[in-house]
């Protein structure tokens, strides 16, 4: 019905640079969208300009009906938006404990709270009193989201979780998204694994060099269509360029 | 003996000196921000005292209760209006923004006061001393002037440890984006570190003024002596902040004891040898580079 | 591809050039057709037209924030002391030698100071020039505190007059073209590659360090230089104070203010820079404490908002350079295709 997040003909930059052009994407209330595309394609740029921490040059972003095209990062959290940043940023000046703590000094209400953290992630337990450097890459990331959760979001951008994890990890990192969608949230993901980011997803955009390339419901998709999108070229059938 | 009261007066005067040096610190641990002109807002408080003595008849000590506040509110304004546009990227405008912003204090200090040199008078604890024997005595004042510095040092390292805001600082001085993605209001966080820094180096600059003759071109010297401590006692750490001035205060007076020309050079020296031979200071976390 | 031409030179560039040429000739006149009066308030501004252009390739161009230019300037005042007094040298014949000297001494000044950077450089070295003005003050030869007057023998007064006036005008107008030529040249290019994108210069193999370390020495080198007109004029030289060589209030504040104000980054915005200072102090003269408020609170403003500064804005509207340091590329038909900046970054 209504959408939880709407973003219209949205530009973005850096200086000259132009990241995203004319993105047109919308996630409803409880979806779980996928963000697919190669290095490049500017899908964390996308991430970014939602929450906040990049202005965009033209159009809208509207969440929950408001728009906060020009609210500041910090308000959107407030708002119920959370983003699990690309290289999980954990703060090496605070402890494990406290990372989760400043997660949710925002003070938005709901059922995640610290104990309910450390329930959906128990390996975070033991390492509650370590400094926030030191951890291994999975143990970051379960950290990350669980800082993320702390703030009760309605809206959760995740920025490319499986990133530098061996597999396993990252299977275990994804095991959380169900528990993350049972309590109703919405789930914004951007992921590099396509098969991964569709296993999970209701519905996905594929972006190519700034730009969508192709939106769909991962069944009802062919491959080739998506390498297609993905590459931004045919697949091969013997042809010279 | 002459010489262990040189190292005790030296201790003595390295409360001042780390008083001085806890506001510099405070804005770069939290911001990178440098601010050239902090010694010259030590002096302008001073004078602020120092008017305020005069006009309400009192001693200069309770001036502190309006000098503090009215410190931390200037502080908290001067960042939101002038000194946020100057956070971030390249310092080269944020030297030049508060070398203008010194220069003005200085100035509109000489235009009110005229370029006399003033103190500020507490009566009876100015000279009030616990002897220890004939060559060593603890003056009031100065001992005073420790403990006010171990205070402060003290309660800024519980505040950042243990309170939601502090931990909002320790995020924001890791990662300004990052904090900002927990809901923290990272310029409120900015206004209140240069608010605290400006009202801490007030202080000094009061007991600056009971201690000694200020005028309205002492700034300079006074912010020479906060970033030597700083870099003597290493970033990063409140405590080296402590022992940077203590280091720098020594140095000083047995330089002072040796030839009253060279009390401040050996202070220099000192700073010169630590920088060049261990840029991270004594305990600091990382280099000032 | 088709044939494309890359060159310096506008048109706007070539007719400042000749203006300039003229200018500097009526300049060079000018102890024949001016007033004494006028040759020393000259003097004064060749002096800060030289700082300033140092102080703005330091700041501007390497990026590095010096507050303590007065250590060079208090040095090769007190060398040129040194040599005259001390040694019986001869007035003029010591000025290069003292500029030598000094440019020797920033070696390891600077071998220190660059172990900091950003802020705490510029404290750094603001402190070195304590240091090095504290040591001065304690050799009794130079005059310790109180100042020495330099020993003038074997010059007219006109002709001791008219030889620094043109000394100085050599070291004003020299250091622009100084500024000029480093520029155009592969140092400059390489500082300006720094400028804009430090990462990315030391990925293309810039050494950072040398390049900043090159300026430091040359800047030191041609500031003692500017130096010695200025204090020849005077015949006296005292560490601090009024007028002290190692002052900040006299040197390091007006010509932070010059350049910023004037336009930093820009070889134009100096000079503008210098003519606006020193004519308005001129009016101001009564008033220096006003002055100095103001100009700080200009200064300010420009850091916060206009950080082109004067010349700054009026290139960014005019597109104007009269000192060609950009390269454009055209086809051979003559349609533009890119054009370098030299914009420093906002």
């Amino acid at each position: 019905m209504s959408d939880m997040l709407r973003v219209e003909a949205l530009d973005v930059g850096y200086g000259d640079f132009q990241a995203l052009f004319d993105i047109n994407l919308d996630v409803a209330q409880a979806e779980t969208v996928s963000i697919i595309g190669a290095n490049g394609a500017g899908k964390s740029t996308l991430l970014k300009a939602i929450v906040g921490l990049v202005p965009p040059k033209a159009g809208d972003i509207h969440f929950d009906g408001q728009s906060i095209t020009s609210r500041p990062a910090h308000r959107r959290v407030a708002d119920g938006i959370a983003l699990v940043p690309e290289g999980r940023r954990i703060f090496p000046s605070l402890t494990v404990e406290e990372n989760i703590v400043i997660g949710g000094d925002v003070g938005r209400s709901g059922p995640w709270t610290k104990r309910a953290v450390l329930e959906a992630f128990p390996l975070l337990g033991r390492l509650l009193k370590r400094s926030g450097e030191g951890l291994s890459g999975g143990e970051r990331q379960t950290l990350a989201i669980a800082r993320a959760l702390m703030s009760n979001p309605r809206l959760l951008l995740l920025d490319e979780v499986s990133l530098g994890l061996a597999p396993i990890v990252v299977r275990q990192v994804y095991e959380a998204i169900p528990v993350i969608k049972a309590n109703g949230t919405t789930v914004l993901i951007v992921e590099q694994d396509v098969n991964q980011a569709l296993s999970v997803a209701d519905r996905f955009y594929c972006l190519l060099e700034g730009r969508i390339a192709l939106t769909g419901v991962p069944g009802e998709v062919s491959k080739e269509q998506i390498t297609e999108a993905y590459f931004g070229m045919s697949t091969v059938t013997g042809d010279g360029d | 003996m002459v010489w262990v009261n040189a190292i005790v007066q030296g201790i003595l005067l390295g409360g001042l000196y780390a008083l001085f040096a806890t506001g510099l610190s405070l804005a770069f641990g939290v911001m990178r921000f440098v601010n050239l002109a902090h010694g010259d807002m030590a002096i302008l408080a001073a004078f602020m005292a120092f008017s305020l003595t005069n006009s309400l008849d009192i001693n200069p000590l309770l001036t502190l209760l309006i000098v503090l506040p009215g410190a931390f509110i200037v502080g908290f304004v001067l960042q939101r209006l002038v000194f946020d546009r100057v956070v971030g990227v390249d310092p080269s405008f944020q030297i030049v923004a508060t070398f203008g912003v010194g220069v003005i204090i200085q100035n509109a200090l000489l235009e009110k006061y005229t370029a006399d040199t003033r103190g500020l008078n507490v009566g009876r604890l100015e000279t009030a001393t616990i002897r220890l024997n004939d060559t060593i005595g603890i003056g009031w004042m100065p001992l005073i002037t420790l403990m006010c510095a171990v205070a402060v040092l003290a309660s800024l390292a519980l505040f950042i440890r243990h309170t939601k805001l502090g931990r909002a600082f320790r995020a924001t001085s890791d990662d300004p984006d990052a904090a900002r993605l927990m809901g923290i209001d990272v310029r409120r966080v900015f206004a209140v570190a240069m608010a605290l820094a400006i009202t801490t180096v007030a202080l000094a600059g009061v007991l600056l003024g009971v201690r000694g003759s200020f005028g309205p071109f002492s700034g300079p010297e006074n912010l020479i002596f906060a970033f030597e401590a700083v870099v003597i006692g290493g970033l990063g750490s409140l405590w080296g902040t402590l022992a940077g001035g203590v280091t720098l205060g020594v140095a000083q007076l047995i330089g002072n004891q040796i030839d009253p020309q060279w009390g401040q050079l050996a202070g220099h020296i000192v700073f010169l040898a630590v920088l060049v031979t261990r840029p991270t200071g004594m305990f600091g976390k990382v280099a000032l580079r | 591809m088709t044939d494309v031409k890359v060159s310096r030179g506008t048109v706007s560039s070539r007719v400042f050039a000749v203006l300039a040429a003229a200018a500097i000739v009526i300049m060079a006149f000018l102890p024949s057709w001016g007033e004494p009066a006028t040759q020393r308030k000259m003097v004064e501004l060749f002096t800060l037209l030289a700082l300033a252009q140092m102080w703005n390739l330091l700041a501007g161009f390497g990026g590095v924030v010096s507050v303590g230019q007065q250590a060079f300037m208090g040095l090769g005042a007190y060398a040129m002391v040194s040599l005259v007094n001390v040694h019986g040298k001869d007035m003029y014949l010591s000025v290069p030698i003292s500029a030598v000297i000094v440019a020797a001494l920033a070696v390891p000044m600077g071998l220190v100071a660059f172990r900091l950077r950003g802020s705490y450089f510029a404290i750094g070295t603001w402190v070195l020039a304590e240091v090095v003005s504290k040591v001065i003050i304690t050799v009794k030869s130079l005059g310790a505190g109180d100042g020495v007057s330099l020993k003038v023998s074997g010059y007219s007064v006109s002709s001791r007059q008219d030889l620094t006036y043109w000394l100085a005008m050599g070291t004003g107008v020299g250091s622009v073209l100084l500024a000029y030529v480093i520029l155009r040249s592969r140092l400059g290019l390489q500082m300006q590659s720094i400028r804009d994108d430090e990462g990315g210069a030391r990925g293309l193999g810039v050494n950072v360090y040398r390049v900043r370390f090159q300026i430091w020495v040359i800047a030191a080198f041609w500031t003692a230089l500017a130096a010695a007109p200025y204090y020849l004029q005077q015949l006296r030289v005292q560490p601090v104070g009024t007028g002290g060589a190692f002052s900040v209030v006299q040197w390091t504040a007006p010509i932070i203010f010059i350049v910023v104000i004037g336009g930093i980054g820009t070889i134009e915005g100096p000079i503008i820079g210098a003519v606006i200072y020193y004519v308005l102090r001129n009016k101001f003269q009564d008033h220096q404490t006003v002055y100095l408020i103001s100009m700080g609170a200009v200064a300010l403003a420009v850091a916060l908002w206009l950080q082109g500064g004067i010349w700054g804005t009026i290139r960014r509207w005019i597109g104007i350079d009269l000192f060609p340091v950009r390269r454009r590329v055209r086809t051979a038909s003559g349609q533009a295709v890119a054009q370098t900046s030299t914009s420093a970054p906002p």
